[in-house]
């Protein structure tokens, strides 16, 4: 089973170090990973470094991963004006570095995850005929063909409606249990990462200002330090957390 | 909450689907592929000797049974000019679309990005003022300087396009600029030339087939042939860099290396033919365009999509400059823009959903 650990991991951008000193306990094979933090505070910028888009010290160590390209990162910009149906663009993504023919088991692969996400009406619309939210939706399935081990998803359900974010959440939460998979994402939402997070981690200009128990990161001394704003931290009837934001402070 | 996975959705709807999708695409290629020798074949037949379609076929199967003035104006004059026509016209047409592709812009192509005007330059150079750029016989000196030219305005663009924090709209914007320069100088040279000089500069800039030799053609399709296992070889890396340069990175694509590989190759492609046939603008352009439309942009199809369309598109056209008036070949770079604008246009217009 894969693990991941995050050993004083900071990144370049440019000439820059924009994300530095990162060290995070190990995260397990099943466990789903909210990342939050204000605006430009390097969440991207982290996911890069991890997946080897971006240069920079410390260590990312994986134990246990079965393939080498074992991370597939799923960036936050979907557009997308290449003249593809979705299923190509899905198809593309599976068959990167392989061989131009495309067998049953890859189709069928690809429409296992498409009826899972619920995108197959729209399976061989235009890439460019498509609103935000369904390339969002297409973004995460080209990454979950990719049969990743690790999947590192950046703001993958800002675009989306509230009934398609809880689906999608609760099906990559599912996911990692069921496939033994480790799942980070970059969210603004706190309510959604409370509910469906195993871990939190809290990245605050370029530096990890926590990480751990959903419950025990976000707090209402958190909520002020970062987001500079007065909030309560109730419960809800399913027993989730939920942050009700009372106003900002200055 | 509903279950996601258990949504009713016909079982393995999607794969029937792209399998029939597929099989589609491949139909238009070899529809394509019959309409390139239908073409080429009246290309062969069709000149200001009127010779019967039985008399041409007979001096390609078996030239010894027609005269030698039939063996010679088929074997000697028509093949040649056809046979680079489709070799030119796949050669521009495929690095259009690889330039396109990687610039991420719909209107690259050798003629935008100023390389089809360097050539001219170095044409003009060559004709005007015998300066030879490389030490070469003089018959090479007008495609030499061409071509050196071209390969210089390839590689800066090149250049240009490695430096950091260099957009592809910075590419394209400095290849317009490009054009500007090399026409400017081109004009220049004009001024200077003599009258004899200056019609000859003005026939190269023109574009014409009747310049193909066979050495020509053997080297245009050497590059060709060099070119074409490298794209295929990435075709998937290729298709996903058309989703973004982050996507593409996403899925483990080395988006620098393979810009960097293509976009040699593509200035190979590009020099080569227009040192040799002058300039053709349009086929590099419209070529991948016409392409795009019918066939996607999955490289698999668009690839071989694109060197049918360019070769089809330069071997029509190849027929019209012959047909226009009886006995006179106009330049086909004339030609190439006054029958492919109209044919363009129409299909940007029906097809407005599936143009870039």
């Amino acid at each position: 089973m894969v693990a991941l650990q995050l050993q004083s991991v900071g990144a370049y951008h440019g000439r820059k170090l924009f994300v530095e000193n990162v060290t995070t306990p190990v995260m397990h094979a099943g466990e789903l990973i909210a990342v939050i933090g204000p605006n430009a505070a390097g969440k991207s910028t982290l996911f890069k470094r991890i997946t080897g888009l971006l240069k920079g010290p410390g260590n990312i160590v994986i134990d246990g991963a079965k393939t080498k390209n074992s991370i597939t990162y799923m960036p936050q910009d979907t557009s997308a004006n290449a003249v593809l149906t979705v299923y190509e663009s899905i198809l593309l993504a599976r068959k990167q570095g392989q061989s131009w023919s495309v067998s049953d088991h890859d189709l069928s692969f690809i429409d296992e995850i498409m009826r899972a996400l619920n995108i197959t009406s729209i399976a061989f619309r235009d890439l460019g005929a498509l609103s935000g939210g369904q390339r969002q939706l297409v973004s995460i399935a080209q990454a979950l063909v990719r049969e990743p081990e690790i999947m590192l998803m950046d703001e993958p359900t800002s675009a989306l409606d509230l009934h398609r974010q809880v689906e999608v959440l609760d099906f990559m939460r599912r996911r990692a249990r069921s496939k033994g998979m480790i799942v980070m994402i970059a969210i603004h939402d706190l309510n959604q990462a409370l509910r469906f997070a195993d871990k939190v981690l809290v990245i605050v200009n370029g530096r990890m200002r926590a990480c751990g128990n959903a419950r025990e990161v976000v707090t209402v001394e958190m909520l002020r330090d970062v987001y500079k704003i007065h909030a309560r931290i109730e419960k809800c009837s399913m027993d989730h957390d939920h942050v009700i934001v009372d106003g900002t402070a200055h | 909450m509903a279950e996601i996975a258990a949504l009713p959705i016909e079982a393995e709807a999607g794969r029937e689907r792209y399998r029939a999708l597929a099989r589609r695409k491949l139909a238009i290629l070899a529809a394509m592929t019959a309409a390139l020798c239908l073409s080429f074949a009246v290309d062969l037949a069709w000149g200001p000797a009127r010779y019967g379609l039985g008399e041409v076929i007979a001096a390609l199967v078996d030239p010894s049974s027609v005269s030698a003035q039939i063996r010679a104006v088929v074997w000697d004059i028509r093949m040649p000019v056809a046979v680079m026509a489709i070799v030119v016209g796949a050669a521009l047409s495929v690095a259009g679309a690889q330039m396109q592709t990687i610039l991420a812009n719909p209107l690259a192509s050798p003629f935008t990005l100023g390389i089809s005007a360097a050539a001219s330059f170095g044409a003009a150079l060559a004709i005007v003022t015998s300066v030879s750029i490389l030490p070469v016989a003089a018959t090479l000196l007008v495609p030499a300087n061409a071509f050196i030219m071209a390969l210089i305005a390839t590689l800066f663009i090149h250049f240009i396009s490695q430096m950091r924090g260099v957009s592809v709209q910075t590419v394209v914007l400095l290849g317009i600029a490009l054009v500007f320069t090399f026409n400017a100088l081109l004009a220049l040279l004009q001024y200077l030339a003599s009258e004899q000089a200056l019609s000859a500069v003005v026939f190269w800039t023109m574009g014409s087939l009747t310049k193909a030799t066979w050495p020509k053609i053997g080297i245009t399709l050497a590059v060709l042939l060099i070119a074409l296992p490298l794209f295929a070889r990435n075709a998937w890396a290729l298709t996903a860099i058309r989703l973004g340069e982050d996507k593409a990175a996403s899925f483990g694509v080395n988006v620098r290396r393979i810009r960097l590989e293509t976009m040699l190759i593509v200035s190979l492609l590009a020099a080569v033919p227009v040192s040799f046939v002058g300039t053709i603008g349009f086929v590099g352009l419209v070529g991948p365009h016409i392409a795009r439309m019918i066939l996607g942009e999955d490289q698999r199809f668009f690839l071989p999509g694109s060197i049918l369309s360019g070769a089809l598109l330069l071997s029509v056209t190849s027929i019209v400059s012959k047909s226009i008036i009886p006995g006179v070949v106009f330049p086909i770079g004339i030609i190439t823009a006054l029958v492919g604008v109209p044919f363009f246009f129409s299909l940007i217009l029906s097809n407005r959903s599936r143009s870039w």
